[in-house]
């Protein structure tokens, strides 16, 4: 081991990268830690607004739809980053504003909810579709067998609708797993201490540009990478007792 | 017609209502003043957005046909350092890879006399080629995994029917894998070049000067905060209209014969990026 790092001249790059302090390695440990965090809350809120957004445009009435239409268009085609500031932005002012009304002090807005606020609220628009078209692929005639047998509506949603549409909703819910964990890297615009922003400033402190920047990417790649094999395994799981799809295409 | 009774339905009129009271109210209500100081910097900005969008779409699709091509037939040799480049580009945050190529590549080029001293030293000092550069790796590599899926999806037969016919292997390619294997996923190409678009505001934090680097500007010198950001929300939903106008033209011109359910496996596929 100490032969190959003397071998590939990464002595230097390892005392920097170590987790003691003069070595940088915590800083980003506690960026990647915040940024999974933020993308774990992101996630989960996203999923109960796609949960809610899809039921809406699927059963809702003609003004809901449209509402809802409008959320996940505009969503999907302005830039997260320019999302996040007005999100942000008008966020804190909000809340400032209504701290005022109520005769608070100004309060300082929590880098962490902000950010989970801001991806969930962009998630959630992406997961309206991915769910609205997981339930469109159900067989309508299991919903209504449990509608006729008179299941009351959150019945239905958690032992019929859920369970069914899970296979087809699981790789669309992956690609938007793996969309929270890179958008993270935003946050870093507007100065949350998430692992890029963490990088940047470790990697402009010590000119050491290469090593960081390579270093958060093998970080973030370990994310991706695991997740996708959890992701599998939740496939499979999710496709227990259906005929492979492989098989009845060709 | 159907269209024009579906917009006049008593809901929809209200909600139109609505948003013209509101875009009424942001007109009075709202700081507009700075708007001609900057409007010609907000233009070359636009200008600069639409450029980067449309460069590094084209270079990254050239990229990407081979990519596609050695992860759908190549030997490993190709497919494996492919397949690589895809899953190391798609995971991890644009932003990072942006920002080591500029910090990264920039602070190592100047170490290299050979290179102060040539020709190119001029244009790798400025910013965007590091922009264009990192654009199109992106792009490449999520285009390459779509143009694997689109390679190995065309039906054998058409390739056979088209050696039979005394066609030579790159005539074959030319002339029907590569057009059959693209119209096929025209809506995800579509969906991915928004996507495409909605990465270029990131460029901005290494200094070029597109639509978004216009408006910060705008919010730090003026101290005006939602003005500038409504009407750049605005710009990119007008620019992502017309892209997806231009390929919902493309998938008209090409989609006579098209085989049956061929758009079905492509829809919803817009979030694979982000």
């Amino acid at each position: 081991m100490d032969a190959l790092v003397e071998f590939f001249g990464l002595a230097d790059s390892l005392k920097l990268l170590s987790l003691s302090p003069p070595g940088w390695g915590s800083n980003l440990l506690r960026g990647l830690l915040h940024s999974l965090q933020i993308a774990f809350g992101a996630f989960g809120l996203g999923l109960i607004i796609g949960l809610f957004g899809a039921c809406g445009k699927l059963y809702g009435g003609p003004v809901l739809r449209d509402l809802l239409a409008i959320y996940t268009t505009v969503i999907r085609a302005v830039p997260e980053l320019v999302l996040i500031l007005i999100l942000y932005y008008a966020g804190s002012d909000l809340i400032n504003k209504a701290a005022e009304a109520m005769g608070y002090d100004r309060v300082e807005i929590n880098g962490v909810i902000a950010g989970i606020w801001v991806l969930g609220l962009v998630q959630g628009a992406y997961a309206t579709e991915v769910l609205r078209g997981a339930i469109q692929a159900v067989p309508p005639g299991q919903i209504e067998a449990a509608r006729a047998f008179g299941m009351p509506p959150l019945l239905l949603m958690r032992r019929v609708t859920v369970p069914a549409m899970m296979s087809f909703a699981t790789p669309g819910l992956a690609n938007l797993w793996l969309i929270a964990t890179k958008d993270t890297a935003l946050l870093a615009i507007v100065g949350f201490n998430e692992l890029t922003l963490e990088t940047r400033q470790a990697a402009s402190s010590t000119r050491a540009y290469f090593t960081f920047f390579l270093a958060a990417g093998a970080l973030y790649l370990m994310v991706t990478l695991g997740s996708g094999v959890v992701f599998g395994w939740i496939e499979k799981w999710s496709r227990r007792g259906q005929p492979s799809l492989r098989e009845g295409r060709r | 017609m159907t269209g024009l009774r579906a917009l006049l339905q008593p809901h929809r009129l209200i909600l139109m209502a609505v948003f013209a009271a509101f875009v009424i109210w942001c007109a009075y209500a709202l700081r507009w003043d700075w708007l001609p100081k900057y409007a010609p910097l907000a233009v070359e900005g636009l200008w600069t957005t639409i450029w980067l969008l449309v460069v590094t779409s084209v270079l990254g699709m050239l990229l990407a046909i081979p990519l596609g091509m050695a992860q759908a037939i190549g030997p490993w040799y190709l497919s494996a350092p492919a397949r690589a480049f895809c899953t190391i580009i798609r995971g991890t945050p644009l932003l990072l890879q942006i920002w080591l190529f500029y910090y990264g590549l920039g602070s190592l080029f100047p170490q290299f006399p050979e290179i102060r001293n040539s020709e190119l030293w001029p244009y790798l000092r400025q910013a965007w080629p590091y922009a264009v550069l990192a654009l199109t790796l992106s792009y490449a590599g999520y285009e390459g995994e779509v143009m694997r899926g689109a390679f190995a999806g065309v039906d054998k037969g058409q390739l056979e029917a088209g050696r039979a016919f005394g066609m030579s292997r790159v005539t074959v390619f030319r002339r029907i894998w590569l057009p059959l294997a693209v119209r096929n996923v025209l809506p995800t190409l579509g969906g991915e070049t928004i996507l495409q678009l909605k990465a270029t505001p990131l460029v901005a934090t290494i200094t070029v000067m597109e639509i978004y680097a216009v408006s910060s500007r705008v919010r730090a010198e003026t101290f005006i905060v939602y003005e500038p950001l409504l009407l750049l929300a605005v710009a990119y939903l007008l620019v992502a209209g017309v892209i997806t106008l231009l390929f919902s033209r493309w998938e008209r011109r090409g989609s006579g014969a098209r085989a049956p359910g061929a758009t079905t496996a492509t829809t919803g596929q817009a979030a694979t990026k982000p």
